[in-house]
C-alpha cells in the first residue's frame, strides 16, 4: 500500500512533470477506443482504455483523484502498443505521456529488495553491458545443449513454473555459440553495384538470441547494395529501460549511441527490429529541454529505419528473384514498426514479391499479440488473452506460416504455436524468409 | 452511497458488474463535451431488462440518479453524471438478436456499436442509413437516445426515421413495448417516438427494432473545390433547389481542411477556402447522372475544380477523414467547442456569412464544418478554457449564433442534443408553452427525476440576445 505521503509526492511529481497541454490535446472523443488490446480484452473498459488513461493521468495532474495501486495498475496493463497514437485525429502523443507517468511511479515505488535487485541486474548490468548478456545467453545455450533441458523437463522440474513460463521455456531458440555472439565484423562491403552506405543497429537479444536473423538481416543489405559499417561501441537501445520507468538510463545508453553512429557517414541507421527501432527514433523527445543533445538526436533519428523499407528503397525485391514453395503467408504486424515507423507496407510488399506465396492478411493484424517487451512476463493474464485472440484470427488465414518483424512478436508467436499445439505452422522473422527465398 | 442501497445492487448484478473504486468512477465522470466532468457514486454493467428494472424500481425508491451511457461520445454532456448516482453501461447487453429479411428490420440490443451492425446488415445486401461520424465508436443506445444524424442525413433522415419499436424500462422498474415490426401504427400516442431523442431523460431503452432499406446498387463520391466560401454555400442551396438530392453533401473550411488533412494524409486540397463533399448514391445510371450534373452546378457557382474519386478506397479515405473533422481540430487548440446550429437548407449560406461575421466581432477563431447538405453546420471554436476572458467571449459568440440560427428559422441543436451544455438555450427555441409541456411530460414519467438529471431542462434559462440589426 501507498501511503498518504508517498501519494502526495506521486502528485505533485505529476504537476511537475506531466505536459498539460498534452493532457488537454485529448479531446476525449472517443476514437482510440476500438484500436486498444487491452480495452477490448477486458470487455471494454474504460479504466484500460487510452482515453480512460489520459482522463486518470489528468486526474492525478488535477489532485481530483490519488494515484493509489488501482491507479498504477491501469497504467501497468497498457501494452504500449500505441496504437491508439495513429488513429488519434488530435495527435495526442500517448506513448510520451505514458512514458512520463510510468517513470514518475518507478521513480516513487519502493521495490522490495529482491525485486530491487532483479530490476537493477536486468537494467544496469544485463541490458547495457553487451558481454553480461552473452554469458546470460550461453548460459541458457549451454542449458539446452547440455542435456540439462531434457532432463529438466523429464523430472518435471518445469512443472514448478507457471504455464506461461513453462511455454515460453520451450520455445526459446536454440542460443548460438558465445564465440560467434563475441566476434564481430564491423564491415560489409555490398555485392554488385553499391546504392547506399548503411550503419546496422544490432540490438541485444538480435544480437545474441536471434544472432541467425542479424547475419540474414547484414546479407540482404549487402545483396540490394548496401556498404554496411557494423560499430563495435553501441549499446542497447533503452526502449526496455524507457519504457519500464528507468528514463535517465535509457538517456544514458542514447546519448552513447548517437556519439558512436554520428561518426560515421551513412545514408541510413538500419534496425531489424520495430521496438528498438521506434525507440531510437524518438531519440529526440527525451531531450526536449536539452538543446545540444536535442538537435544531435534529431539527426540521428532521422537517419533510423526498419531493413524492410530500406530494402523496398533500393529495390531488392525487383531486382532478385523470390522463390518459396507453395505456402500461405501471414503477417503480424510489430506494434512499433507500424505505429511509430509507421511502416506497415514494405513487410507486406516484400512478403507478397515470393513466388510461390500466398499472402493472406490476417484480421486484426495491426493489433498487438500481446508480447510488448515484457508485458507477457508480467501481465501473463492479459497478454494470454490477447495471444488466444490472435491465434483464433491466424488460424481463419490457415497460413503455415507467420511472419513477425521484431524479436518479441516472434517469440510470443511461437508461444501461440506451441499453446495451440499447431504443428504444421511456423513463425519466421522476416530476414529469416527474405534470405531462404532468395537462396531457393 | 449508502452501504445498503450498495449490497442491494450488488445483489442485482453480481460483484463483478458493480464498481465504485475512484478509478473506476473517474473514467466515467465525462464524455466527449469539453468542461463537463462530474463523479458517479457507482458503475453498473446489467445483462439483461430484468436486471435494468430492478436497478430502477431500486434507484427510483430511494431517489439515486441513473445515467445510462453508450461510449460516451456525447457532445452536449449528455452521458455526464451531474448530480452523481449510477452510471449504466451496456457491455453486456450488445447483441444483434435479429435480421429478419422478410419484414426488412434489424432487433438488437442498446450495446450494438453502429458501425457493426450496419456492416452486419450490409451482409445481407441490406442497409442502415444513420452513419454519426462517431459510428465506428458509438452505440445504437446512444444513437437512439441522441437521435443521432450523420453523414447521410440530408437524403435518408436521422435515427428517429428507422425505428420501428422499442422496448424500455420506465423509472419505475416497468417495461414497455412501444411499435413492432410495423409499417403503419396509429395506436395512440406515438411513444417510440418521444423516447427516441429524450436524452435519457425518460427511461432506459434495453430493445430496438429498426427499420432497413435495400442496399443501394451503386455509389460515387466527388469532392468541389472553392475559393469563396459562400460560392460553395451557394452551390449546396442550388443543387437542392434542382431537385437532386445528394446522399451527402458536406462542407469543411480551410483551416478544417488543413488539420484533417495533417492528420489523414490522404493529400486533401489545403489551398483553397473552402470544399463540397458530395456523394449519391442508387442505380448506377442516376447516380452518374446526378453527379454530373451536382458538377456542373458547382463549376458554374465558381467552383475551381472538381475531383470524382476513382474507387471506393478513395471515396471511404474521404468520408473517414470528414469524419475526423472535430477531433482533428483539437490540434490547434487546448480546448474545442463545437456547436450544431441548425438552419433551413436554403438559409446556408445566409448562416456561414454570419458564423464568419460573428467570429471577427467577438474575435475568436470558429472553423467550420459539417453537413451543410441538411442545413446543419458544426461551427467549432478553438480555445483554451484556461483563458477565462476568451471562453466568456466564445459563449457570447455561441450565444448569438443560436439566436442567429433561430431568427432563419433554425434550431439550436440538429443533431448533438441539448444534455446540460444548451439547457440554458432550450427555451429560446421551444418558448415557453414548449418547456411547460416537456416538463409535464417528464413530470408524469419520472416523478422522481431520477433519470439523467441535469439534462435539458436548465435551472436557469440565458438571457435572450438581441440582434442589433
Amino acid at each position: 500500500m501507498k501511503t498518504e505521503t508517498e501519494k502526495q509526492k506521486i502528485q505533485q511529481a505529476f504537476k511537475e512533470r506531466m505536459d498539460e497541454d498534452e493532457l488537454l490535446n485529448c479531446m476525449r472523443c472517443g476514437f482510440c477506443l476500438p484500436s486498444c488490446p487491452t480495452y477490448i480484452v477486458s470487455g471494454q473498459k474504460e479504466s484500460q482504455s487510452p482515453r480512460g488513461r489520459i482522463a486518470l493521468m489528468k486526474a492525478v495532474y488535477d489532485g481530483k483523484i490519488e494515484p493509489d495501486e488501482e491507479f498504477e495498475q491501469s497504467l501497468n496493463l497498457c501494452l504500449g502498443c500505441r496504437a491508439c497514437e495513429p488513429v488519434c485525429p488530435s495527435g495526442v502523443k500517448y506513448g510520451y505521456l505514458l512514458e512520463e507517468a510510468r517513470d514518475i511511479l518507478h521513480q516513487h515505488k519502493n521495490y522490495s529488495f529482491p525485486v530491487q535487485a532483479l530490476r537493477r541486474t536486468v537494467f544496469k548490468h544485463l541490458f547495457t553491458k553487451k558481454s553480461n548478456l552473452i554469458n546470460v545467453t550461453s548460459l541458457v545455450g549451454f542449458y539446452q545443449k547440455s542435456g540439462l533441458q531434457n532432463a529438466a523437463r523429464k523430472i518435471g522440474f518445469l512443472n514448478l513454473f507457471p504455464r506461461h513460463l513453462q511455454d515460453m521455456e520451450k520455445i526459446l531458440p536454440n542460443m548460438p555459440k558465445k564465440k560467434a555472439m563475441s566476434k564481430h565484423q564491423e564491415y560489409f562491403p555490398s555485392y554488385g553495384k553499391k546504392k547506399a552506405t548503411a550503419a546496422f543497429f544490432s540490438g541485444c537479444l538480435m544480437d545474441t538470441m536471434f544472432l541467425e536473423t542479424n547475419q540474414a538481416t547484414i546479407q540482404l543489405l549487402q545483396k540490394a547494395g548496401c556498404d554496411i559499417y557494423i560499430p563495435d561501441k553501441q549499446v542497447c537501445c533503452g526502449a526496455l529501460h524507457g519504457h519500464s520507468g528507468e528514463k535517465e538510463l535509457a538517456k544514458e545508453l542514447a546519448k552513447q549511441n548517437i556519439e558512436v553512429f554520428e561518426q560515421l557517414d551513412v545514408d541510413y541507421i538500419v534496425t531489424n527490429a520495430g521496438g528498438c527501432g521506434a525507440f531510437l527514433m524518438e531519440y529526440g523527445h527525451m531531450f526536449d529541454d536539452d538543446p545540444e543533445w536535442r538537435e544531435r538526436s534529431q539527426e540521428f533519428a532521422a537517419k533510423i529505419k526498419d531493413f524492410s523499407a530500406v530494402l523496398v528503397e533500393l529495390e531488392f525485391h525487383k531486382d532478385h528473384d523470390l522463390e518459396l514453395p507453395e505456402q500461405i503467408v501471414t503477417y503480424q504486424d510489430s506494434c512499433h514498426l507500424r505505429n511509430v515507423m509507421k511502416s506497415a507496407n514494405a513487410p507486406r510488399e516484400l512478403i507478397r514479391s515470393i513466388q510461390g506465396v500466398a499472402f493472406k492478411e490476417m484480421e486484426n493484424a495491426e493489433s498487438c499479440c500481446g508480447s510488448a517487451g515484457i508485458y507477457n512476463l508480467v501481465q501473463p493474464e492479459t497478454s494470454m488473452k490477447i495471444l488466444d485472440q490472435k491465434m483464433d484470427h491466424m488460424k481463419k488465414t490457415q497460413a503455415t506460416t507467420i511472419v513477425t518483424a521484431n524479436p518479441g512478436c516472434l517469440m510470443q508467436m511461437q508461444l501461440g504455436i506451441q499453446r495451440e499445439g499447431l504443428k504444421n505452422v511456423k513463425a519466421v522473422h522476416i530476414a529469416d524468409l527474405l534470405l531462404k527465398a532468395i537462396q531457393s | 452511497m449508502d452501504q445498503n442501497v450498495r449490497n442491494l445492487l450488488i445483489n442485482i448484478v453480481g460483484e463483478e458488474n458493480f464498481q465504485d473504486s475512484e478509478i473506476e468512477r473517474l473514467v466515467y465522470s465525462y464524455d466527449a463535451t469539453p468542461n463537463f466532468q462530474s463523479m458517479p457514486d457507482a458503475v453498473i454493467s446489467p445483462r439483461n431488462t430484468q436486471e435494468v428494472s430492478k436497478i430502477l424500481t431500486l434507484c427510483h425508491e430511494y431517489k439515486i440518479p441513473v445515467v445510462p451511457r453508450g461510449s460516451g461520445t456525447n457532445l452536449s454532456a449528455g452521458a455526464c453524471p451531474l448530480e452523481g448516482g449510477v452510471v449504466l453501461l451496456f457491455k453486456h447487453m450488445n447483441k444483434i438478436l435479429e435480421i429478419d429479411e422478410e419484414n426488412l428490420t434489424v432487433t438488437c440490443q442498446p450495446g450494438v456499436i453502429t458501425l457493426d451492425l450496419i456492416r452486419a446488415v450490409e451482409q445481407k445486401g441490406l442497409f442502415y442509413p444513420p452513419d454519426p461520424s462517431s459510428l465506428k465508436i458509438s452505440t445504437i443506445g446512444g444513437n437512439l437516445n441522441e437521435n443521432s444524424g450523420g453523414l447521410r442525413g440530408l437524403k435518408y433522415g436521422v435515427t428517429r426515421d428507422y425505428v420501428l419499436g422499442l422496448e424500455v424500462v420506465l423509472p419505475n422498474g416497468e417495461i414497455l413495448r412501444t411499435g413492432g415490426k410495423l409499417a403503419k401504427d396509429v395506436a395512440g400516442y406515438d411513444l417510440t417516438r418521444l423516447f427516441v431523442g429524450s436524452e435519457g431523460t425518460l427511461g432506459v431503452i434495453t430493445e430496438a427494432t429498426l427499420k432497413l432499406l435495400p442496399l443501394p446498387e451503386a455509389k460515387k463520391t466527388m469532392l468541389a473545390l472553392y475559393q469563396d466560401l459562400e460560392a460553395a454555400a451557394r452551390s449546396v442551396s442550388k443543387i437542392i433547389a434542382s431537385k437532386i438530392i445528394p446522399a451527402t453533401l458536406e462542407f469543411l473550411d480551410q483551416p478544417t481542411l488543413k488539420v484533417v488533412e495533417e492528420y489523414a494524409q490522404i493529400g486533401l486540397p489545403t489551398d483553397v477556402k473552402a470544399v463540397l463533399l458530395i456523394e449519391q448514391d442508387g442505380t448506377a445510371e442516376n447516380v452518374d447522372q446526378d453527379i454530373e450534373l451536382m458538377a456542373k452546378i458547382c463549376k458554374s457557382e465558381q467552383a475551381v475544380s472538381v475531383k470524382i474519386a476513382q474507387s471506393e478506397e478513395e471515396a471511404n479515405a474521404l468520408r473517414t477523414a470528414r469524419r475526423a473533422a472535430l477531433s482533428a481540430l483539437a490540434r490547434l487548440a487546448p480546448t474545442t467547442i463545437l456547436e450544431d446550429a441548425t438552419v433551413p437548407r436554403s438559409e446556408i449560406a445566409k448562416m456561414v456569412k454570419a458564423i464568419n461575421e460573428i467570429a471577427e466581432k467577438y474575435q475568436v477563431t470558429i472553423c467550420t464544418f459539417g453537413h451543410a447538405g441538411d442545413g446543419n453546420l458544426h461551427p467549432t471554436c478553438t480555445t483554451d478554457i484556461r483563458n477565462r476572458e476568451e471562453m466568456e467571449r466564445v459563449e457570447k459568440a455561441f450565444a448569438e449564433i443560436f439566436a442567429k440560427a433561430i431568427e432563419l428559422g433554425g434550431t439550436i441543436t440538429g443533431e448533438h442534443g441539448v444534455g446540460a451544455m444548451k439547457a440554458p438555450y432550450l427555451e429560446w427555441k421551444l418558448g415557453e408553452a414548449g418547456i411547460k409541456v416537456m416538463k409535464s411530460i417528464k413530470n408524469a414519467i419520472d416523478p422522481n427525476n431520477i433519470m439523467n438529471p441535469g439534462k435539458l431542462f436548465a435551472k436557469d434559462t440565458k438571457k435572450r440576445v438581441v440582434i442589433a440589426k
